[in-house]
């Protein structure tokens, strides 16, 4: 039992810190946002340079070797930052897919320009029934003499409209929700048969619906075994969840700051409204959240790193407890504001939406309470 | 950062869940497991033998005898302690005035007073509230006069738990009115509980039972070498002591325990034909508590860890004390739903060890869980109330 960080994640986070002090303010995030892609390549590539989007591969494969406490750290810092580039749809996502599944070649293919910051890559997991059953996958992928055909549609798919390569789960057998006969292919965006309808999100990020029309994939785009693909994709899925709920931790604490920080200089009624006991408990409440949610972080991690049993409730744990404390901290935040709280302008009402996007995506408090109900 | 347990961390678990299953005492492990309340003299047999094996100062420094244990250690101990369903250790000598006097009394307090809170030869209650100075304790009006050798005490002390079993008291009173703050001037007092003037009325709680008493001072005379540190002083320690006392109110160990037993009784008690533990809402309710709790064992943690790198518990240990009564009160409520009907029947006196078990009324603890509940009702409301911990952490965290 050690709370204490390490040399690497000592460094980490110093320098996800710097960068973000120095670099990335919420005037900049606003912009990259804005822009036609939706987020800055030139930060993209600085992410690369400093060794981040290089985080949870194996050193073999180009990668520093880091595990989920690692990441936890950096996500952590990206939602306070608020940064919009696409980290959790390229690094966690398609990394995650690619690090696990992909052979040698592969990797040289696809993992290594990815690790650079020279591929923008996505993972369609989610198709338009599927709500947040992983398994439920209606893409089929049929084999012919030289490789598949795949058609179905995809839904909401992060980075959609920017990733040139598209990783795809597509049933090869089994019926609709089997968690067998899911296989994963790495996909060209660029090829015959696929449209893709690009799309800003309400947090300022972008993601994609895309349909595949009879989209012919080679032998060689097939990851992994055929049909053994749910196992992968649960897998990065608890990553991703993780890596959200370390965000959401970082904009729950962000925002509780901004509150206090704000009461204590909004003046009415001639005092400022941080002198009312009334409002004060409100932010101790929002102040305890982020402590409670930040220690099921902790726990989530590092049990996700020690790989035991408790890893999926863990993570169901945090995951439920920010889509609950995460949704209050964020709508008190908004309150405590008052009128300008719901404005354009102020950064507050960004970090809000962005922590809503995060309560409403890789399954809800609901879904996540009911997986701990059943014991 | 590590979840994991060293060999060492394993090995000593494994020795304290040996002593708790080889020489906790049967009949007091009966006791406990069937919910009747313990005597006096069985928490001090307790208590005892855990002093015997060198257990009895968890948080005491190595030279007042304690046990000088990493927060591992302690975290391990407290949760094996909690698992075997053991007494939780009275906590007024060897948690509250024990920290007080080896942190600021003088050589001869230590030497006069410690050993006997330490192997529990002692029984200490304590003198803080007043009938008008609750949540404003500094108001308090108890006043100590000073005559020659002597303070002379007069006033009320309320709430005390357990002080009828009480040797000693340690008390806050006024000893001047002269102050800047009225913080200052009060002074941190021992108190025999066999001085003349000195008189203890029950005071009978709403379950029905008897844990608190009055404490009327009539010119009760304390000699003066029962002050401990600086007169005027005493609201500095009996901060300290609060903060002590709050990092030890989360209670999470207890509270595991607890949502484990209820978790187990969802697969026998029965609703509508069937196991409790296939109602989907009831299920839902246990594992918001449960999530809530295991963020709470990590805060404890935390606060714990900073606490061992040299940190005083600050007043962050007040979200121990309100979450911490928050999930026990939650618990509460859910052995209470799940007792449903048999919530209602008034017999605690079939809790007594020999009450007849063909004439029990309700399963197990059932008829207990309704009297938990109203008396537990004051757990958010003791040790300062959970609006005054809010104010706390609002004061002196977030600088509001």
């Amino acid at each position: 039992m050690d709370f204490s960080l390490n040399d690497i994640q000592s460094m980490l986070l110093d320098s996800v810190q710097k960068f973000i002090a120095n670099d990335y303010d919420f005037d900049k995030r606003q912009a990259y946002s804005d822009s036609e892609q939706g987020f800055s390549s030139e930060v993209w590539s600085t992410f690369a340079e400093l060794g981040w989007t290089a985080i949870p591969f194996d050193e073999e494969d180009g990668g520093i070797g880091g595990g989920p406490v690692d990441m936890a750290i950096v996500m952590e810092q990206f939602g306070r930052g608020m940064i919009v580039e696409p980290y959790l749809a390229n690094i966690v996502l398609a990394g995650g897919v690619l690090r696990r599944a992909a052979t040698d070649e592969q990797k040289a293919k696809w993992l290594e320009p990815l690790i650079g910051g020279e591929l923008q890559a996505a993972l369609a997991y989610v198709e338009p029934q599927s709500g947040y059953d992983i398994a439920d996958v209606c893409t089929t992928a049929s084999n012919d003499s030289d490789g598949w055909v795949l058609n179905g549609s995809k839904s909401v798919v992060f980075n959609g409209g920017n990733a040139a390569l598209l990783i795809v789960p597509a049933r090869t057998s089994g019926k609709q929700s089997d968690q067998g006969g899911i296989s994963l292919f790495a996909v060209d965006a660029a090829t015959d048969g696929i449209d893709v309808r690009a799309y800003k999100t309400v947090d300022g990020h972008q993601a994609a619906d895309i349909d595949f029309n009879d989209v012919r994939v080679g032998a060689d785009g097939l990851l992994g075994e055929t049909g053994a693909g749910f196992a992968i994709i649960d897998a990065v899925i608890d990553d991703a969840t993780l890596a959200v709920c370390a965000e959401a931790v970082g904009i729950m604490r962000i925002l509780t700051e901004k509150t206090v920080e704000y009461s204590k200089n909004r003046v009415q009624f001639g005092v400022p409204i941080g002198s009312f006991q009334a409002l004060q408990h409100r932010m101790v409440d929002m102040f305890t959240a982020c402590e409670q949610t930040y220690s099921l972080l902790l726990w989530a991690a590092m049990s996700a790193s020690a790989g035991g049993d408790d890893a999926k409730r863990a993570i169901s744990a945090i995951k439920y407890q920010v889509g609950t404390a995460g949704r209050k901290v964020g709508e008190e935040a908004v309150q405590l504001h008052g009128g300008m709280g719901v404005t354009w302008e102020l950064d507050v009402a960004h970090y809000f939406k962005r922590l809503t996007a995060i309560t409403q995506i890789l399954g809800n408090a609901d879904l996540h309470l009911d997986r701990l109900a059943s014991g | 950062m590590d979840v994991t347990l060293t060999a060492d961390d394993i090995a000593f678990r494994d020795e304290v869940r040996a002593f708790f299953r080889d020489e906790y005492p049967d009949d007091i492990r009966a006791k406990q497991d069937r919910g009747i309340p313990l005597e006096r003299e069985d928490m001090v047999r307790f208590q005892q033998l855990l002093h015997e094996k060198g257990w009895a100062g968890v948080n005491w420094p190595v030279e007042y005898g304690g046990t000088g244990w990493n927060i591992v250690q302690k975290y391990i101990f407290s949760s094996e302690m909690a698992a075997a369903n053991a007494p939780e250790v009275v906590p007024f000598g060897l948690g509250m005035v024990g920290p007080v006097i080896y942190t600021f009394g003088n050589d001869e307090q230590k030497e006069r007073f410690l050993p006997d809170i330490l192997a529990s030869k002692v029984w200490w209650c304590q003198g803080y509230s007043e009938p008008g100075s609750g949540s404003d304790l500094a108001s308090l009006k108890t006043k100590a006069d000073r005559d020659g050798d002597h303070w002379v005490v007069n006033g009320t002390k309320t709430w005390t738990t357990l002080g009828q079993y009480a040797d000693w008291i340690f008390c806050l009173v006024r000893t001047s009115t002269d102050v800047a703050r009225r913080q200052e001037g009060i002074s941190f007092l021992l108190i025999d509980m066999q001085s003349p003037g000195l008189s203890i009325k029950p005071i009978i709680t709403i379950e029905g039972g008897h844990e608190v008493n009055e404490i009327h001072f009539d010119n009760v005379r304390v000699p003066v070498e029962n002050l401990v540190g600086e007169e005027g002083k005493g609201w500095t320690y009996g901060k300290v002591l609060l903060e002590h006392e709050r990092t030890g109110t989360a209670g999470v160990h207890r509270s595991a325990f607890r949502l484990k037993k209820l978790r187990e009784q969802t697969q026998q008690s029965v609703r509508g034909g069937k196991p409790l533990a296939q109602d989907r809402n009831f299920m839902r309710n246990i594992a918001a508590v449960e999530v809530e709790l295991k963020a709470l064992e990590f805060t404890e943690l935390r606060t714990l860890a900073a606490v061992s790198s040299g940190k005083a518990p600050g007043a962050e240990s007040s979200i121990l004390k309100f979450k911490g009564t928050e999930i026990q009160q939650a618990i509460d409520t859910l052995f209470m739903e799940a007792a449903g009907y048999y919530a209602l029947p008034f017999v605690p006196h079939q809790f007594r060890f020999d009450y007849p078990e063909d004439e029990f009324i309700g399963a197990g603890t059932e008829t207990k869980t309704a009297l938990k509940y109203f008396n537990y009702r004051k757990a958010s409301i003791y040790g300062g109330s959970n609006e005054i911990q809010r104010n706390i952490v609002a004061k002196h965290v977030l600088g509001l």
